[in-house]
């Protein structure tokens, strides 16, 4: 194990897939000389040159579409997104090409391309610059959708979307980047898809997040033990498609209550999807309403008051358990 | 030949007999092919939309006839022509059209997303412009293997108007990426018609991206091929992407769902009378290489073609329930690609 940021975990995954499989290579927006917005891929240009680590012009639905062009002629792209406020311009590739290739062409062909784009909130960027749209691509059969939340996970998971034969969305959040943590030094280390992870285990509620929001109910877990006297399972989904439902019903099922939390907007929201499948399997478990923890219904204000307001924070969660009980 | 220049003179390597005997049999093959697709659709056996190629059939059999075995090929949602001058089964896109498990795709994609790859026919997609894209991809896949194969990327003149023309013919053109753009350019945007859409002629659109680009008929099947080999030579000498806009004509209407009030029945027999099939057999009959009585003959064995892929088609069974989730995703076997 060596400790890690989370920007130098991805970066590893990328470089080591890269040394692994001559047909992994890397394009985006400045993700060459620059090193790419988030210093993702800093030093990978040197190491690889320009014809693996290509620098794009501003034209996200082009070096997508060109991605999946690549992904059907044999290669292993990966395309960095800036960020996933951009990926909105480039939806038509990543939905109606890049997810329905597989399905339309009757299994002839495979998009084995991975999409890199930074997600989130909360650093005064306004509105069109600070989505969470994780659960608008996990809304589209045919695609993989990522979301670490430590850098460990963000290595192997990463890794392990080279390896798939179909197209991932593999989401970082902003606020993560500088986070640190254990990352494994085994280059075969990989996590499987659609394997949540209980990070913290207690009796009294379940707290489900995913990517930022995993910090926010490991923090409010903390905040119900020593405030409250009160402890929390807190379960990591890491891949919000596939999604490992078998660990949260486990972990109502004993616990009872379950709070969703997610940075997107509540109205139509990922949260939503999580809380109906609770009800449906195990509804009979169930001491309260299961509670949903969100963005606020508007768009991100530039203010930082208003956007603090706008985003859910531990807080949010420890009363959202608290109404519960 | 320079950027922007309108009509080329002929170049290449002129089409033999045999060539030209096959073009001839392969646009009667999409001619009467699309005319009993209009036949099955009115009486139920093809459903959703159904965008038929009669009138264009020379651009698809002069440009694809140049590629080799191993080019690909991206097209738009008009795509039954492009993939019979291919190669592919008629048989087998009836039966897609038929929407049975002996189609092309197994009955999931339909008239307008016809994929063979074992012909390296990579789809006819159905959003205007948005397998351009795709099309510079696969350039940039034959750049970083090494290899000499090429792209082409059909579409029409309503793509033009679309962004993701102008990202895929940029970065063809900065990566100069083995791609020939080909836009059939046959006058209107489902109704609206060509003038009303764009503010300048496509052939200089597509220069101002610094590749060579070239007005050419393509209702003449013979210069549809001499300027696509042109094109195709160009790009495999790693001189980076070639644009070629083809005049033509589609004598249905956008879909089979089109009253056609945006255009005279005097107009449709205007560009009739320069039909590419009629064109092709007069030029062969006083060169010698047909006569009436074998032009016939032809007809008749397009004609038990066609009947033989309805037949096919017909006989071919409905995929069953349970395989609605066949094919999502690909499985995962621990090996990447």
């Amino acid at each position: 194990m060596t400790e890690m940021r989370m920007r130098d975990a991805i970066r590893e995954a990328m470089r080591e897939e890269m040394l692994r499989d001559e047909r992994v290579f890397l394009m985006g927006e400045d993700i060459g000389a620059y090193g790419g917005s988030y210093a993702c891929t800093r030093g990978l240009l040197d190491e690889f040159g320009p014809e693996r680590v290509r620098d794009t012009p501003i034209s996200e639905s082009g070096i997508v579409g060109a991605g999946v062009g690549a992904a059907l002629a044999g290669f292993i792209p990966m395309v960095e997104i800036m960020t996933i406020n951009f990926s909105l311009v480039a939806l038509d590739q990543i939905v109606n090409n890049a997810s329905k290739l597989h399905y339309m062409s009757g299994g002839q062909v495979n998009v084995p391309l991975v999409l890199r784009m930074a997600s989130g909130g909360g650093s005064q960027l306004g509105a069109t610059h600070s989505h969470s749209l994780e659960g608008m691509f996990a809304h589209f059969p045919g695609l993989t959708v990522v979301c670490p939340a430590f850098p460990g996970d963000a290595k192997g998971l990463l890794k392990r979307s080279f390896r798939e034969p179909n197209p991932v969305v593999f989401i970082e959040h902003t606020a993560l980047y500088g986070a640190r943590g254990e990352v494994p030094d085994d280059p075969d280390h990989l996590v499987e898809f659609g394997q949540a992870a209980t990070v913290r285990s207690g009796k009294d509620v379940t707290l489900v997040g995913y990517s930022g929001s995993v910090h926010q109910c490991y923090r409010a877990a903390d905040m119900l033990a020593e405030e409250h006297g009160l402890t929390a399972d807190v379960i990591d989904l890491r891949t919000i498609r596939p999604l490992d439902m078998s660990s949260v019903i486990r972990s109502v099922r004993r616990t009872n209550r379950a709070v969703v939390v997610e940075d997107d907007w509540k109205f139509g929201g990922f949260a939503g999807e999580i809380a109906a499948q609770i009800m449906e399997r195990a509804f009979d478990w169930l001491d309260a309403p299961v509670a949903r923890v969100a963005g606020k219904d508007v768009p991100m204000p530039y203010n930082r008051n208003l956007e603090y307001a706008a985003l859910p924070s531990e807080e949010d969660v420890v009363e959202a358990v608290l109404s519960m009980l | 030949m320079s950027v922007g220049q309108a009509i080329p003179t002929m170049v290449g390597e002129p089409p033999d007999d045999e060539l030209q005997q096959r073009f001839l049999y392969e646009m009667l093959l999409i001619r009467r092919f699309e005319e009993k697709c209009a036949e099955m659709y009115t009486r139920g056996k093809i459903r959703g939309f159904l965008h038929l190629y009669t009138g264009e059939e020379a651009c698809a059999v002069g440009a694809i006839n140049a590629l080799r075995d191993d080019d690909k090929i991206v097209t738009h949602y008009r795509d039954h022509g492009h993939a019979l001058a291919r190669g592919v089964e008629p048989n087998r896109i009836m039966a897609e059209l038929f929407a049975r498990v002996g189609g092309t795709n197994e009955g999931r994609g339909g008239s307008m997303h016809i994929f063979d790859v074992s012909r390296n026919f990579l789809g006819g997609y159905a959003i205007v412009a948005g397998h351009m894209p795709i099309a510079t991809g696969l350039g940039l896949a034959a750049n970083l293997s090494d290899e000499d194969w090429a792209a082409l990327c059909i579409f029409g003149d309503g793509g033009v108007g679309e962004g993701e023309f102008h990202e895929a013919l940029n970065l063809a053109a900065i990566w100069k990426l083995p791609v020939v753009w080909f836009c059939e350019n046959n006058g209107y945007g489902m109704g609206v018609p060509f003038d009303d859409s764009l503010a300048n002629d496509v052939y200089k659109i597509a220069a101002s991206y610094q590749m060579p680009s070239v007005r050419i008929d393509g209702m003449d099947v013979l210069e549809v091929y001499s300027a696509t080999q042109l094109a195709l030579a160009h790009v495999r000498e790693g001189n980076g992407p070639y644009f070629i806009e083809a005049l033509t004509y589609r004598y249905r209407g956008h879909s089979m769902a089109d009253p056609e009030l945006y255009r005279t029945k005097a107009e449709v027999e205007e560009y009739r009378q320069r039909d590419a099939i009629q064109r092709l057999k007069r030029s062969m009959i006083a060169d010698g290489l047909i006569d009436e009585p074998t032009y016939q003959a032809l007809v008749a064995q397009v004609d038990a073609e066609v009947d033989e892929a309805v037949a096919f088609a017909d006989a071919s069974p409905e995929p069953g329930l349970h395989t609605l989730y066949d094919h999502i995703t690909k499985e995962y076997e621990g090996e990447s690609g």
